[in-house]
């Protein structure tokens, strides 16, 4: 194999794996170091910086990071990075916060952008823009900013204020909010004469389930997402006794667990795929079973069931999946048919995007499922004025992936409007990488590796979480339960840096490497290395980290799939060949902006650079 | 500094024929220096011991004074140790050795401690032929005490501050050999793929097993000038007798036998395989291997390997016809057989 290029940023970025998964790149074990130290506010920022909206995260996110926790693979359950993440926001000083966000410049550049739909990726293009002295326009039909955040998500997964919050921390940078006012018509927004155009309309149309009963029983039957909209907007404030919720995926989740709290008492989920197949996250089928809310896998819809013109009932064929050996899925009915009682049907069975106010003669070009053709990095769609982000721009996905988006729309909004490529200028990362070295074997970072397992976030009792919507049933961590966990984060970002030059091949890393990371062998090509190593190094995700040769002809070999970034192989060596070097990786918001902490890095760095 | 090893290993360790993972071999995280070859010894003898599937506790370790002789202290955690006065490890060993012949026995020294301080008990612990494996971390100075020169430091080899030996060094294997060692080998502390199977030769060896490893003091003895660094020993090593420990199930594959020349079957059904420079060398007669050492010496170059075996040599337990059965093991009635034995005793004496 040719020698590992550590200076590709990508290289070490890999590496931090919970980073690597985050769509956002939050840099995770920077913030969880903070959060160790008690340093809420800091942690907070460094989230925000990143993804906008650490509270509202710290107890929805999807959670992309987690199942790529090498503490995964290392132990048995990843750090819990969800619910460290709210300890910042739940913790923070709100006055050091506030003092702390972007100041707006009072003169404005004279760039008039529209935002349309204000959830998380407008919010996004606006925290990012509004510093850079842009005037922004925030369309939303309904009375508040948040878009899905507030309609979808109900109240006791993610308290008001929370959210509020965040969205205000946004929308209080100047940003005029045009609520209650739906946008009907793209053409009419492009005469407006907006210098950019972002659309983050989300993906509004919920699926509907056509089967005998459908239209008779219309009163009763809710479609998921609009009827958690409607509730959380107070439209609807109760729900009949008997409730039968039909898919799997989390807003199933949050229909059920909406129903029991105003009114449902005995609500059932049905799904037609198994338990385990289900699309919803574990831990909110574990919430939801919790609650003493049934799942009922194997269940596929058959027909409303009515007396006297009302719903009474539901009934299902129970299904078999079976997979064959590609994986693909084919259900077949046994014969057996179920009937269920109740008095409302819910249905959650997915959501689609529909764009019915852009018109044909619009100038943007539709390809696949009535998609916008959007560029899948610059988020430009085929009217250079025009811009798409979150589930709008390539179907439903999560708020962290709309953050995402919503970043990298903002820098191609900022590009564009300056002249440059929306293409060839785009900002690399921002990288720091610099040595934890104080001393002998002393580390800037903590490297002992704790045997703690994962901790369990708190509830509240049963009886009291399912009195009111509005009251938030997870506690999260207490402080003390978040120092446990924040500790058994590995510091993955902390990076192992192997220098040829110095090292005398004395095998005192190989020998102390508690998972057999590091081995000094002849070069060979990519799969017979992997299978020659001290342990052979099965996951092919993970790089090896390969040095030019060295002295006897070998070269040193590092399997960077179980690497416990516990420096011992650093403290170990007579040469200082080895050095755990902290790798900060940030994504390069619009207009070159780093992230505050890094700002001070740079600070206190460019004097010297200058001098040299 | 970490001051513990971390609690996590690799997912999938492998288990050893009595079950146990190397972490059950393990000790606490070394105090030597970091970068020192006996650390690497200490990692040799933790594979050496998982891989011949010994459980811990049938194990001792034990040592004099030095650096080497504070190794055991990082491996091995849970077998038996005993850290003696210095240069007299092989008092103690035969005196364990004679109450308990269950137990497998490690002796570590180091060049003072078995070249200058020990060397009158050396000799007499090879003559006597103890059942036992001698590994010398030999790193040809006094580490401990600041790097002076040792008794196996080699003539012309420069100190750290820049002193010219003026003495003959003292070379073990050769003395080993003179004094009708058993079992003689030469290994490197850099090369693992060397020292694993020669330690478990050695261990499978019924009778006295020297291994004189170089293991370079990384603090006084690893810069230009010197002959015991780890660049001058990898650019002089020649391996001379390369083994492959064969364990007694595994069945010899057409391929070992073509890639080597020679086997030499151990007492207990084990074998060494030897290959490469083994073409013409026969391990089992002591003077081909006292004229090849020399031959070496002359060219400048350090013999490593398998040196010289006699698999069929008497223990010294065999020679004194001692008790098979451990000490602790024995009833009151043969520990103290009565008035009538000591009679008969009385009697032939008179």
């Amino acid at each position: 194999m040719k020698a590992t290029d550590i200076s590709n940023p990508e290289y070490f970025h890999k590496v931090v794996d919970c980073q690597f998964a985050c769509p956002a790149h939050t840099p995770v074990p920077e913030y969880i170091r903070l959060i160790g130290q008690r340093r809420y506010t800091d942690a907070y920022m460094v989230n925000w910086e990143s993804n906008v909206f650490p509270g509202i995260l710290g107890r929805t996110c999807d959670r992309p990071c987690e199942p790529a926790c090498r503490r995964g693979r290392v132990e048995t359950e990843p750090v819990a990075i969800c619910r460290l993440k709210r300890v910042a926001a739940d913790n923070k000083d709100d006055a050091d916060v506030a003092a702390r966000m972007p100041t707006v410049p009072a003169q404005k550049n004279g760039r008039k952008i529209a935002l349309i739909g204000a959830g998380p990726a407008s919010l996004t293009v606006a925290r990012d823009l509004m510093p850079l002295g842009y005037e922004i326009d925030l369309y939303d039909e309904n009375a508040k900013g948040g878009g899905f955040m507030r309609s979808q998500i109900p109240s006791f997964r993610l308290p008001e204020e929370v959210l509020d919050q965040e969205v205000n921390y946004v929308t209080d940078m100047g940003v005029s909010a045009l609520y209650n006012q739906r946008v009907d018509s793209m053409k009419a927004m492009l005469a407006k004469d907006y210098d950019a155009i972002f659309v983050g309309t989300g993906a509004p149309r919920g699926k509907d389930l056509n089967i005998p009963g459908r239209e008779e029983a219309a009163d009763n039957i809710h479609i998921g997402i609009n009827w958690l909209e409607s509730v959380a907007f107070e439209h609807i404030d109760k729900v009949g006794k008997k409730v039968v919720i039909v898919g799997g995926g989390n807003t199933a989740m949050d229909c059920c667990r909406t129903a029991k709290r105003i009114g449902g008492e005995e609500v059932t989920v049905t799904v037609r795929s198994t338990y385990e197949a289900m699309k919803a996250s574990p831990w909110e089928k574990e919430d939801t079973l919790g609650e003493g809310i049934p799942i009922l896998a194997n269940h596929s819809p058959r027909e409303f069931i009515l007396e006297n013109g009302k719903l009474t009932g539901m009934s299902f064929n129970v299904v078999e999946s079976s997979y064959d050996e590609n994986g693909k899925r084919t259900i077949t009915e046994t014969g057996e048919v179920v009937t269920l009682e109740c008095s409302d049907a819910i249905m959650a069975i997915g959501q689609d995007n529909a764009f019915p106010w852009i018109e044909k003669d619009a100038g943007i070009e539709f390809g696949d499922w009535d998609m916008p053709v959007v560029d899948k990095v610059t988020f430009q769609s085929t009217n250079p004025k025009v811009f798409f982000g979150g589930d709008a721009a390539f179907g439903p996905e999560n708020i962290i992936t709309a953050v995402a988006h919503g970043h990298q729309a903002a820098i191609s909004i900022d590009l564009m409007l300056n002249g440059q490529s929306v293409v060839d200028d785009r900002p690399a990362p921002g990288v720091h990488l610099a040595s934890t070295k104080m001393g002998i074997h002393q580390w800037a970072y903590d490297s002992d590796v704790v045997a703690d397992q994962r901790q369990a976030s708190a509830h509240l009792p049963i009886e009291k979480a399912l009195s009111s919507r509005k009251i938030e049933s997870e506690l999260g961590f207490d402080l003390d339960t978040a120092f446990i966990e924040a500790e058994r984060c590995l510091n993955c970002d902390v990076q192992t840096v192997f220098t040829e030059e110095k090292c005398i091949e004395c095998d005192g890393c190989t020998d102390i490497c508690p998972t057999h990371c590091i081995t000094f062998t002849d070069n060979a090509e990519e799969d017979e290395l992997r299978q020659k190593l001290t342990a052979p190094a099965p996951n092919e995700s993970q790089d090896l980290y390969v040095s030019m040769d060295l002295p006897t002809g070998r070269v040193m070999v590092k399997d960077e799939d179980l690497c416990l970034h516990c420096g011992l192989c650093a403290e170990r060596c007579p040469t200082s060949a080895w050095d755990m070097q902290k790798f900060l990786y940030t994504v390069t918001k619009a207009d070159n902006q780093p992230a505050p902490i890094l700002a001070k890095h740079q600070q206190r760095t460019r004097p010297r650079e200058q001098a040299a | 500094m970490s001051y513990f090893r971390p609690p996590l290993r690799h997912p999938n360790e492998p288990k050893n024929e009595v079950g146990l993972t190397a972490q059950a071999y393990e000790g606490p995280i070394s105090t030597l220096c970091a970068g020192c070859g006996h650390d690497s010894i200490s990692a040799a003898i933790v594979q050496t011991m998982w891989g011949l599937s010994i459980p811990p506790h049938r194990i001792a370790k034990l040592s004099g004074i030095g650096c080497s002789s504070k190794s055991p202290s990082y491996f091995l955690a849970q077998s038996h140790g005993f850290n003696s006065v210095h240069g007299r490890m092989p008092s103690v060993m035969t005196g364990a050795n004679i109450s308990n012949n269950d137990l497998h026995y490690i002796g570590i020294s180091g060049d003072g401690d078995t070249a200058s301080i020990g060397m009158g008990q050396f000799a007499h612990v090879v003559r006597r032929n103890l059942n036992m494996m001698y590994v010398v971390e030999n790193n040809g100075c006094y580490g401990l005490t600041k790097g002076q020169d040792s008794a196996t430091a080699d003539e012309g080899s420069k100190s750290k501050k820049g002193r010219i030996n003026p003495f003959e060094a003292i070379d073990l294997v050769a003395l080993a050999l003179d004094l009708g060692a058993t079992f003689v080998a030469r290994s490197f502390s850099g090369d693992k793929d060397q020292l694993v199977p020669l330690m478990k030769a050695a261990m499978s060896h019924k009778g006295f097993a020297l291994i004189d490893v170089v293991s370079p003091c990384v603090t006084f003895n690893n810069h230009p000038g010197s002959t015991k660094s780890y660049d001058y020993t990898r650019q002089h090593v020649e391996a001379g007798a390369v083994v492959d420990f064969v364990p007694m199930e595994q069945e010899i594959t057409l391929d070992q036998i073509q890639g080597s020349t020679r086997k030499v079957d151990l007492h207990n059904g084990d074998s060494v395989q030897l290959s490469k420079l083994a073409a013409e060398y026969d391990p089992t007669d002591r003077n081909v291997a006292m004229r090849t050492l020399m031959e070496h010496k002359a060219e400048d170059k350090l013999l490593t390997g398998l040196i010289y075996i006699d698999p069929e040599a008497e223990d010294f337990h065999k020679m004194l016809n001692l008790t098979d059965t451990p000490l602790n093991e024995l009833g009151k009635s043969e520990l103290c057989p009565g008035s009538d034995a000591l009679q008969s005793v009385n009697q032939a004496l008179r």
